[in-house]
């Protein structure tokens, strides 16, 4: 057993779970998405960003390429809940939190090709 | 070079996975750490605010407690996360900043923005490995006539020493080992541009390789190399060298034919030499008589070879015979700097002198003590290194001989002018009555300065109206192309040197000749002389007035209006 491979994995598929946790109920219900939750997501993938650098295989790339989607699809959403909040003032009303949970659901989008690339090249070694 | 920027990108995880999690931890506590607003009611800081506190805290810029003055739990846990985040922040950035330092990162970095360079390049150029005497001297005369090199050095301070020399084109340099074909591909070997690959370091082995290794991967580009020693020569030429320059060889050469030819050294320095130079005057050394070598190594040892063939019986003066070898003829030991060593060898009867060791003091000395000696000599002084050229201008020998330069010159014309080349060995097989003739036909064409030499070869691109009027089954003649395209009656200041026809060498073609398609012919001449000829060669109007005299007329209309006289005047007749 590689430690650095449980380690690893163990990232990627805590940020699928936990971005999928926050997807999670009514789309524009502001009471379905908790703000923690949407913390947690950001910095797991940011984590889990920073462990895929450095691998040189094809693989590597491609998970380090999803990882990238995943973080920019979340800096959307935080930014769009921060403006909404902090500086234009309206507060979370359904439009904003539709945009805000649509923007984190592209990011599961990218953390499910994350984890089924994982799977593949596990299953890949297995042979 | 790949390896090591991953490596970096494998580094970076600790610093940065440990500023992440820091930051989280900081702005969660900061969360959840009940606080109170400017009225007193129980307030929780946000996200937004959180960790926007947290961003200016770690970087140690300090706003102050923002929004609301913080309770005392919050301020303990300000100072926590900030001893924290401080130290992590400088952790994180000294292990970045280190990186970026690091001396392998740094080459790889370079390496890389180097061979960037080399892929957009857009014009023909020359690879010269090692950029020692030789090396700078040929990348010199390469960008004077606006060529382009790309150079390859071992040593990083001839490197650096390049981008500090006032070269007037851009030359990018690699400081890397040319032996590695690695260094070589990064260098432009295998770009399609590239034209030539120039070995020139001081270490027979490594040109070997590098002639090898341009030999198999770009076959067909030219490839020149220096060689030292008669063994290597001949392995190089097994796969296939183009050129193989020995300096020791080539020089002998040169001088022996300033000796026994001066009418052509006077040619060879003219049509090689530097642009906008002044005119040298022909020399006439003795041909007959004592003469005295002073240094017997591989230098001492070709002119002495050489002066022995011409029929001459020279003295060798050489302070350590046993590690030199010992010459056919009379030897004196010593060093020929004084003046004892010097009487021993007769200087006061010999006509000429050649100091040739490989110290320039030495050589100094030894023309200084024979001046005094005998003030008639004439002196053919060796000069080793390029930062002594004015010491060597103030000595006032009559040849001055600096092995580097004479090298890069002959590759520089081998490059650049490679008809020049063959027009050299082809004049070396006639007498010098036949160079006195043409250096005076030279001469009568040309103000103060030295010719200019060009290629032209008579095709669609390089001559568009002369190659039409050819097709067309005209005749066009040699002297056609040597008229001057605004005063016929005038002559351009030019002279054809050399054609090749179908593979065959014509020296001075006659002004009768008949000119063939794909025909390649070398000129010599004034600058504007070539700019004039590129008139006749490329307009159509130009060519028929050179040729017939008559001016047609140029547009549709005047055409049709002369169509239209002539037509009237043969009705009249």
């Amino acid at each position: 057993m590689n430690p650095e491979k449980v380690v690893f994995g163990f990232f990627i598929v805590l940020a699928l779970t936990l971005n999928f946790g926050f997807v999670m109920g009514e789309m524009d219900n502001p009471a379905h998405h908790h703000v923690y939750e949407l913390f947690a997501v950001v910095v797991v993938n940011l984590i889990a960003t920073v462990l895929k650098f450095g691998d040189r295989t094809q693989m590597g790339a491609v998970l380090l390429a999803t990882s990238l989607v995943a973080d920019l699809q979340l800096l959307a959403a935080v930014l769009v809940w921060a403006m909404a909040e902090h500086v234009t003032g309206s507060g979370l009303t359904p439009s904003v939190m539709a945009s805000i949970v649509s923007l984190t659901g592209g990011a599961v989008l990218a953390n499910v090709i994350s984890v089924v690339l994982l799977v593949i090249e596990t299953v890949m070694l297995r042979r | 070079m790949e390896n090591i920027v991953f490596l970096a990108f494998r580094r970076m995880r600790r610093p940065l996975i440990t500023l992440v999690l820091t930051y989280a931890i900081a702005v969660l506590g900061l969360t959840l750490i009940p606080g109170m607003d400017a009225d007193g009611n129980p307030w929780h800081m946000d996200f937004f605010h959180a960790f926007y506190f947290i961003s200016f805290t770690a970087t140690t810029i300090g706003f102050g407690e923002i929004p609301y003055e913080f309770t005392d739990g919050q301020r303990l846990w300000v100072v926590c996360s900030l001893y924290a985040l401080v130290v992590v922040w400088f952790y994180a950035i000294g292990n970045l900043l280190s990186l970026v330092q690091d001396r392998s990162f740094q080459q790889a970095v370079t390496e890389r923005r180097f061979t960037r360079r080399i892929r957009h390049l857009r014009e023909h150029f020359y690879l010269v490995c090692g950029y020692g005497e030789t090396g700078s001297a040929l990348v010199h005369s390469l960008t004077d006539r606006h060529q382009h090199a790309v150079v390859i050095d071992i040593d990083p301070n001839r490197v650096s020493a390049l981008r500090l020399d006032n070269l007037r084109e851009f030359v990018p340099a690699l400081c890397g080992d040319a032996r590695r074909p690695l260094h070589l591909l990064e260098a432009g070997l295998d770009h399609p541009l590239c034209q030539g690959v120039v070995a020139l370091t001081n270490d027979n082995e490594a040109n070997l390789k590098i002639a090898l290794t341009s030999k198999l991967l770009h076959p067909d580009i030219k490839v020149i190399c220096r060689a030292d020693s008669h063994d290597v020569e001949k392995n190089m030429l097994s796969f296939g060298t183009d050129y193989i320059v020995d300096p020791y060889d080539t020089f002998a050469t040169h001088l022996s034919i300033a000796l026994y030819a001066p009418g052509l050294y006077v040619l060879q320095e003219w049509l090689a030499g530097k642009h906008h130079q002044a005119l040298t005057e022909p020399l006439y050394p003795p041909s007959e008589g004592h003469w005295i070598i002073c240094g017997f190594g591989r230098f001492g040892q070709a002119v002495d070879k050489r002066l022995r063939q011409e029929g001459l019986q020279p003295v060798v003066v050489e302070a350590t015979p046993d590690i030199t070898g010992v010459p056919e003829g009379t030897l004196v030991t010593g060093r020929g700097t004084e003046a004892d060593t010097l009487r021993e060898a007769d200087i006061e009867t010999a006509v000429g002198l050649v100091a040739g060791t490989n110290d320039d003091a030495n050589n100094l000395s030894i023309i200084m003590t024979a001046r005094a000696l005998n003030p008639d000599l004439f002196i053919v002084a060796r000069q080793n290194l390029q930062e002594n050229d004015s010491i060597f201008q103030a000595v006032d020998a009559q040849v001055v001989m600096h092995p580097s330069s004479i090298i890069a010159n002959r590759i520089r014309v081998l490059l650049g002018t490679p008809m020049l080349y063959e027009f050299m060995s082809l004049a070396m097989h006639q007498d010098d009555t036949w160079a006195c003739e043409l250096v005076s036909r030279i001469t009568a064409i040309l103000d103060d300065e030295l010719p200019e030499v060009w290629e032209q070869v008579i095709s669609e691109s390089e001559a568009w109206a002369v190659s039409q009027s050819i097709e067309s089954g005209q005749v066009v003649t040699l002297g056609d192309l040597l008229r001057n395209p605004q005063e016929r009656e005038h002559r351009l200041a030019c002279i054809p040197l050399l054609m090749l026809r179908e593979g065959a060498w014509i020296t001075l073609p006659e002004e009768e000749t008949h000119l063939k398609l794909e025909d390649r012919i070398l000129f010599c001449g004034r600058h504007l002389a070539s700019r004039r000829m590129s008139w006749t060669l490329q307009n159509g109007h130009a060519l028929s007035y050179v040729q017939t005299g008559e001016a047609r007329p140029q547009g549709w209309i005047w055409r049709l209006l002369q169509r239209r006289k002539q037509g009237q005047g043969s009705v009249d007749e």
